[in-house]
């Protein structure tokens, strides 16, 4: 399903296609690791990031910029044995 | 002095410098909801609890979280790998858990079919070696084959792990001998993962000498969830205490316990 996230500084910029946990996913462009999560409503402590197969450390979240095309993993811990 | 209180207190169990008080470690898969789990965690008085990593449900970022019922400040995370096929993908895996969660002690589980989840000893060997070499403290699912176990150990894992029958099958120790035997050669913790189905098959590892237990579906998969934790509590203690005070030899015969002299 795709859903846009909301981004207040690139409320006018152009779009771009990223991929969000397996899915495709239309964002506005200039948009951060830390911008993406606060759109989808997700706790930053709580996940870690991966994009194109590397970790974004959590202290670089709000200096990543995402870029078209980029594969971006979101995980969290769940129950498991 | 024997029989003194002092005797009887026992050692901590310590994995890569770090001391627990229990020797149980559950997972938190296959509970009915998370506050079941967390139930059955305070009943079994573990200090670890094994955790998966999943892709968040982009469409749900309000969904139970595992963090809100069970406090990784008060019990330990040990992320795992379950569901992992290659080493690569394992390796992935628990670099994204050392971020998600700041700790480094892990436990590698590398699979290969899903008929009987066995591990893939050959991926795991070559995933445990990356791991360590990035700073892991790896606490390694293998099979019960002592040779292994002892690869293993050289590398510097933390803590073998054998498992005691398939995962979540329930079927008790299949190979005494070989857990025995692995126990035997092991300087840094033996901890039986996966095969306990009921307290007894807990009370047998620990009898073994094996220094703690991992289970989850045993107890996820309990009528009552949370009284099964309790009973593994109980087990593993008991099949410690028994390891430590050294079971009486046996015999062929029938031995009195009363004193015969006396008899009217």
């Amino acid at each position: 399903m795709l859903s846009l996230s909301k981004d207040d500084e690139a409320d006018n910029a152009p779009n771009m296609n990223i991929t969000l946990n397996g899915e495709p996913h239309i964002m506005a462009q200039n948009t951060s690791v830390a911008g993406l999560l606060a759109g989808l409503g997700i706790a930053l402590a709580k996940v870690a990031v991966e994009r194109n197969l590397s970790i974004v450390p959590r202290s670089q979240f709000e200096s990543t910029q995402l870029v078209d095309g980029d594969k971006i993993e979101i995980v969290r811990f769940i129950g498991g044995g | 002095m024997p029989g003194s209180a002092t005797n009887h207190i026992d050692k901590p169990l310590v994995i890569a410098g770090r001391e627990f008080s229990s020797r149980l470690i559950i997972g938190t898969g296959k509970y009915k909801d998370y506050a079941q789990n967390a139930a059955a965690l305070a009943a079994s008085g573990a200090d670890i609890v094994t955790v998966a990593m999943r892709r968040v449900n982009i469409g749900n970022p309000d969904e139970p979280m595992l963090v809100d019922f069970i406090d990784p400040k008060k019990t330990v995370y040990l992320p795992n790998t379950a569901g992992c096929f290659t080493g690569e993908d394992a390796v992935r895996t628990l670099r994204l858990a050392r971020e998600a969660g700041g700790w480094s002690l892990v436990k590698l589980e590398v699979l290969s079919d899903p008929k009987h989840l066995y591990p893939d000893m050959e991926e795991t060997l070559r995933a445990a070696k990356m791991l360590i070499d990035d700073g892991f403290e790896v606490m390694v699912y293998c099979s019960d084959d002592p040779v292994f176990a002892k690869k293993l150990e050289d590398m510097g894992c933390a803590a073998i792990m054998p498992l005691g029958a398939p995962i979540g099958s329930g079927l008790g120790l299949q190979n005494k001998v070989n857990i025995r035997l692995i126990v035997e050669q092991t300087q840094v913790p033996v901890i039986v993962d996966a095969g306990v189905g009921t307290a007894s098959d807990a009370c047998v590892a620990m009898e073994l000498g094996c220094d703690g237990v991992l289970m989850n579906t045993a107890i996820a998969e309990a009528r009552d969830p949370v009284r099964m934790a309790k009973a593994m509590k109980h087990a593993v203690i008991a099949g410690r205490e028994a390891y430590l005070a050294g079971r009486m030899a046996k015999k062929l015969y029938a031995d009195p316990s009363s004193p015969l002299a006396g008899l009217i």
